[in-house]
């Protein structure tokens, strides 16, 4: 079949992206765009645009019927949700498919699967991939949670099953707080959501985020490699990398393995990420989740691995078998990206959405630079502060950390404050350099060092 | 009895409550004291409370929930 006209489902820099992935496959290309999004690039680029409501995202990006309509009014055959919005919506995905058009990305049910946390660990668990020690189910006998708690090992989170987004969620550091803990947890959840199940979760305080990236057409899956995104902030990855540091190669090997069996035990289709956590004492790694869209940093794997992430999904979204087999694909050298978003780094990540003025964008060898800046562009305030990626890639961690203090050093944007000044003085430090982090190093590094990064930290050096 | 203006510092999407399933922070007829969160505007997904300068009544809303606003538009009008 193939698809020959695809409707971007999105906005921003994925927006931009997908639509020179398509136009390469020489796919039309139709963007949809709220009104505040009429004079952004990828309503230039596009090959169509259609607008579809008022600015706030839940009457325009999220409005399904809107996004439908555009679609059949275009002809289009296929919608891609990009990240983000409807990307992760199995309804969407269904009501793609139910007027006939290709959804690039897997089916509703696979989203309901994965998107579901208890479900999504039964599937880990069944294709052998470890999951963090916890509760298989809720659990409403205190007595069976004390026992419980200990078998899992302490610290133990104690979590409110009908909670959500981090609400309800205490942790005890040892037996005589978790008698004392879990009893008021089971309270309060029965007292916000009419609920006092619980359920338990080994803590590890220590951890690195690292994820592998999947591909699968239903039939055969493959992984490419890894990414490392253990520097965030306020649990939004800010710095992404691959290969990781931290792994040796039987370990890398172990874990990309099994979020391939993962993918294969579901018969997944499109490209996925498998997230874990990684124990540097233990070297244990255990399943978190699985998203079930391309994220933000797939360039990270595009640059080490020479796979076209983008043009491999909407492929398979229509009808194609995977391109590449495992034997093909091979990890070549290091890569970073970091996001730019349009933030204030030295007053406390304030949202900034200003004017790019005096515009000037990185380049030179093993750089790209994925945006939505172009002189005199107002960033609109009403969605996601995430302006641009700056992806480095060199043959060793060492070249691509100068690369990245290199190129971060090329980008302008006049009056526009962005979080360039932070990655200027991450690649400066010493642990940083190291891979000496975790998932909670990055925050009290900040606490120190964030009044210093003023606007013109990244030019001086 | 002035009229006064309460007016949104940030550009954004405006909120009436907390959340979806919880009540409004004002309704028209409300008495407000000088401090009194009336909404949150939202700026790339980061959420600022505004609040009332002074006492009053409130008497309108110029905007609705979920509207999207600009720096010094005006969000409600009070009797003060």
């Amino acid at each position: 079949m193939g698809i020959s006209k695809l409707l971007i489902a999105n906005r921003g820099e994925i927006a931009v992206r997908i639509i020179r992935a398509a136009r390469e496959m020489g796919i039309r290309t139709v963007q949809v765009y709220s009104a505040a999004d009429a004079n952004s690039l990828a309503v230039e680029m596009a090959d169509e645009a259609v607008e579809i409501g008022p600015p706030p995202a839940a009457k325009s990006y999220l409005n399904i019927d809107a996004v439908l309509t555009a679609a059949k009014q275009t002809g289009a055959d296929a919608v891609h949700p990009g990240y983000g919005f409807l990307a992760e919506n199995a309804d969407f995905a269904d009501a793609v498919e139910g007027v006939g058009m290709a959804f690039v990305g897997p089916s509703g049910d696979m989203i309901r699967s994965m998107g579901d946390k208890a479900s999504a660990r039964k599937a880990a668990q069944l294709a052998n991939v470890p999951t963090v020690p916890g509760s298989d189910g809720i659990i409403d006998d205190l007595d069976a949670a004390n026992v419980l708690a200990a078998e899992i090992g302490f610290p133990v989170m104690i979590k409110a099953t009908a909670g959500g987004g981090g609400r309800g969620i205490r942790v005890a550091e040892n037996a005589e707080e978790f008698a004392r803990l879990a009893p008021q947890a089971a309270a309060e959840a029965k007292s916000a959501f009419g609920d006092g199940g619980l359920y338990l979760e080994k803590l590890i305080a220590k951890a690195r985020h690292i994820e592998v990236q999947i591909l699968g057409d239903g039939t055969h899956f493959v992984h490419c490699f890894e990414r490392e995104c253990s520097l965030q902030r306020r649990r939004q990855k800010v710095w992404e990398e691959g290969p990781s540091i931290a792994l040796s190669e039987v370990v890398r090997e172990k874990l990309c393995s099994s979020a391939v069996e993962l993918a294969a035990s579901v018969k997944y289709r499109g490209a996925g990420t498998v997230e874990y956590l990684y124990d540097d004492e233990s070297g244990d790694f255990y399943f978190i989740e699985m998203n079930t869209r391309i994220q933000v940093e797939h360039p990270v794997t595009e640059a080490i691995t020479g796979i076209d992430l983008v043009t491999e999904m909407i492929a398979i979204a229509g009808g194609a078998p995977l391109s590449i087999a495992q034997s093909d694909i091979e990890l070549r050298g290091h890569a970073i990206e970091v996001r730019i978003n349009a933030e204030d780094p030295a007053n406390n990540f304030m949202p900034f959405p200003g004017i790019v003025s005096d515009f000037r964008t990185p380049g030179g060898p093993g750089v790209r630079f994925d945006h939505i800046l172009y002189d005199g562009y107002p960033i609109p305030p009403f969605y996601d502060s995430l302006v641009g990626k700056l992806i480095v890639h060199g043959h060793t961690r060492e070249a691509a950390i100068a690369r990245l203090a290199r190129a971060i050093t090329e980008l302008k944007t006049g009056s526009l404050k962005t979080t360039a000044p932070l990655f200027a003085a991450l690649a400066r430090d010493a642990d940083v350099q190291a891979g000496h982090f975790h998932t909670k190093w990055l925050e009290p590094w900040l606490d120190e060092n964030a009044h210093t990064l003023s606007d013109d930290e990244g030019a001086k050096r | 009895m002035a009229t006064s203006e309460i007016r949104s510092p940030l550009p954004g999407v405006f909120y009436r409550s907390p959340s979806p399933e919880e009540p409004n922070y004002k309704e028209v007829g409300d008495a407000v004291k000088a401090g009194d969160v009336i909404g949150l505007v939202e700026v790339m997904k980061t959420y600022t409370e505004v609040k009332a300068e002074s006492d009053g009544t409130i008497t309108s809303f110029a905007v609705e929930n979920e509207d999207a606003i600009m720096p010094g538009q005006v969000l409600a009008k009070m009797e003060t």
